[in-house]
């Protein structure tokens, strides 16, 4: 008995016993089925609903509370809520998703040339960071968007630019916490090339942090973004967008709660799903703690 | 096993695979220059156990990452001497080379098995990765037939390579660690306190498996220890270091039974209890080891010799050869006390 459940032990990839560990975290779970759903509604929202229909205004059906043809009601401008937050959530996740992709690599550039070769490297990189991180990262990003104007790129580029520096941070130390390990030694010690041994010792070991980091910094960016719209610096109507429609429905949300509430429960959902599957994947990415 | 068996120009009969020749090590730190190793002699012969005895700070782990030039970047640096591996000059040695001599040639067991593992690639991973590095030409599977044969060897089932590091104990992660080092069964091996951070029983059980694996590869051997149980149980010669500086060297019976002695050596014996007799406290070497940074004239060990003379405070003992056991005091110089030379 012992002999068959230790070969089939054997054949248990890395991946899957991530995935063994990750699915033990019930909270984390359900974090991750939200995601799935959300990143299925962002992909496939043209075979839910038309865009026209997002956008469309219709006069006469204008401020309707939820009913059988619309389901989340309609705003003052007679859209269609549903609709709406459906294209919302491709808008959110895009922008999210590319933000995190853009800081994390140009953190992790930074923060490892700085990491690994220290001394004066190290002090140049790391005070132009500084010099980033003094500013608040919701003033940068306004004044990125003021300087370059609205749109989607633009506002990937202001986001990202404010979050380089926390990425950079966390990959150098991380980075010069593993350099002095003694199995990095080890590893040298046995013949290791330096590409190795950042590649195979260095990042991998790195990596947990940064993955964690990066899932929860996204629900950050999902909030930014719909802050920015709220404030009409992000996406411009009439584009869908969570943070728009918060703004746009403010006048009404006296007589009309739900033009307020549904984007900001839609909000709340996003940003919890991914701290959860933030903290799932820590705890699952770290094999010490596979016991 | 692959080693071209030639004669290193008559010097001596049998192969010696490591020679270390008045080597000076330093290491240049803010508050100033820290002399670790001062004129260091020593020779490895193929297939032999040498002891490496010394209290902290006297310059083991230094040698040992001077033979690998592991020193840390831009702190340390070999001043001068000699490193020769077979038919290499490790000092002046491409850092190309280097690396194929890693792991390869020579390897190295450190001393805390518990650090010493990546700790989120699996042991199997581990040993293979050194295999992979050093012998390009294997296929996955002979990697993997020889990652089995290695675990086997260190009495660690197959079946535990999918295994992460702290899945194991220390005694365990020794075992792997001795794995990882002789995957590539090279022709010496440094261990440096190899067992230091393991219990009695488990290192009792590590060395007498790093003992018949020796004789199985044939493998040469620098075993860096503080414990001298474990030199006479595991060594054929010893080489007693002193602030940088082999102060004595000789055959395990030279050191242990030999007539004349290293004062220093002399304490280091009287330091440990005996069994037989009733005694209430441990006979310790007065005093510290010099301060490395700042080491006095003349002999190192005069401050703390109990049988300090004149010339110990000027000038630094010669070595003084006796067959095969080498003692540099003054004490043992023919013509003090009418001794002769054996």
């Amino acid at each position: 008995m012992e002999q068959e459940a230790r070969r089939k032990y054997k054949k248990k990839s890395k991946l899957k016993s991530v995935w063994i560990r990750f699915r033990r975290n019930k909270r984390a779970l359900v974090g991750m089925v939200v995601l799935l759903m959300l990143i299925l509604i962002a992909v496939f929202a043209n075979f839910i609903v038309d865009y026209d229909v997002a956008i469309s205004q219709v006069m006469k059906d204008r401020l309707q509370t939820p009913s059988a043809a619309h389901w989340f009601g309609t705003d003052h401008l007679g859209r269609d809520m549903f609709a709406r937050i459906i294209y919302g959530t491709r808008t959110s996740l895009f922008v999210g998703i590319l933000t995190i992709a853009v800081a994390v690599t140009f953190g992790t550039i930074i923060g490892a040339i700085a990491g690994y070769y220290g001394g004066a490297v190290d002090n140049i990189l790391m005070r132009f960071v500084d010099v980033l991180m003094a500013i608040p990262s919701m003033l940068l990003a306004i004044s990125v968007v003021a300087a370059l104007g609205t749109g989607l790129v633009n506002i990937v580029i202001a986001m990202s630019v404010s979050q380089i520096p926390r990425f950079a941070r966390i990959v150098r130390a991380s980075i010069m916490s593993i350099k002095g390990q003694e199995f990095i030694e080890a590893a040298k010690a046995y013949g290791a090339s330096d590409l190795r041994i950042i590649s195979k010792y260095i990042i991998p070991n790195a990596l947990g942090p940064i993955i964690v980091q990066a899932t929860l910094t996204m629900g950050t960016m999902i909030l930014t973004v719909s802050s920015l719209s709220f404030v009409g610096l992000g996406i411009q109507p009439p584009s869908p967008e969570w943070g728009t429609m918060l703004a746009e429905g403010k006048d009404q949300m006296r007589y009309f709660p739900h033009l307020v509430t549904i984007p900001g429960l839609a909000i709340i959902v996003a940003v919890l799903s991914l701290n959860m599957v933030g903290d799932g994947l820590r705890d699952a990415l770290d094999p010490r703690l596979k016991n | 096993m692959p080693f071209s068996s030639r004669m290193n120009k008559g010097i001596n009969m049998s192969e010696q695979i490591l020679e270390i020749k008045d080597l000076h090590v330093v290491y240049n730190t803010d508050e100033g220059t820290v002399y670790a190793i001062n004129g260091m002699d020593l020779s490895v012969e193929k297939g032999q156990v040498l002891g490496l005895v010394g209290e902290t700070g006297a310059g083991k782990t230094t040698m040992a990452l001077s033979v690998l030039r592991l020193l840390p970047d831009r702190i340390g640096e070999i001043k001068s001497g000699s490193i020769r591996l077979e038919d290499t000059d490790i000092i002046r040695a491409p850092e190309a080379e280097m690396k194929k001599i890693r792991g390869n040639k020579i390897s190295m067991i450190f001393q805390d098995p518990m650090t010493s593992l990546n700790p989120i690639m699996t042991v199997g991973e581990q040993i293979a990765e050194v295999l992979e590095i050093h012998n390009r030409d294997m296929t996955k599977q002979q990697i993997e037939e020889r990652v089995d044969e290695m675990l086997t060897l260190v009495g660690i089932s197959p079946e535990r390579k999918t295994d992460y590091p702290h899945q194991f104990s220390g005694g365990m992660k020794q075992r792997v660690v001795i794995a990882i080092a002789l995957a590539c069964t090279p022709d010496l091996l440094i261990a440096d306190e190899p067992t230091t951070a393991l219990d009695v029983t488990i290192q009792d059980q590590v060395l007498q498996m790093m003992r018949g694996l020796k004789e199985k590869f044939n493998t040469a051997m620098i075993l860096i220890t503080h414990d001298l149980g474990v030199v006479a149980n595991n060594c054929d010669s010893v080489a007693i270091m002193y602030a940088g500086e082999v102060i004595e060297y000789g055959t395990v019976e030279d050191i242990f039974e030999g007539e004349e002695r290293h004062p220093y050596t002399a304490g280091l014996f009287g330091s440990i209890p005996d069994l037989t007799k009733k005694e209430r406290r441990l006979h310790p070497i007065d005093g510290l080891m010099p301060d490395p940074s700042n080491l006095p004239e003349g002999c190192a060990f005069h401050e703390r010799c109990p049988k300090c003379m004149d010339i110990c405070r000027t000038t630094k003992p010669e070595a003084m050869q006796f067959g095969t056991h080498m003692i540099r005091c003054h004490c043992c110089a023919p013509g003090i006390d009418g001794r002769e030379t054996a």
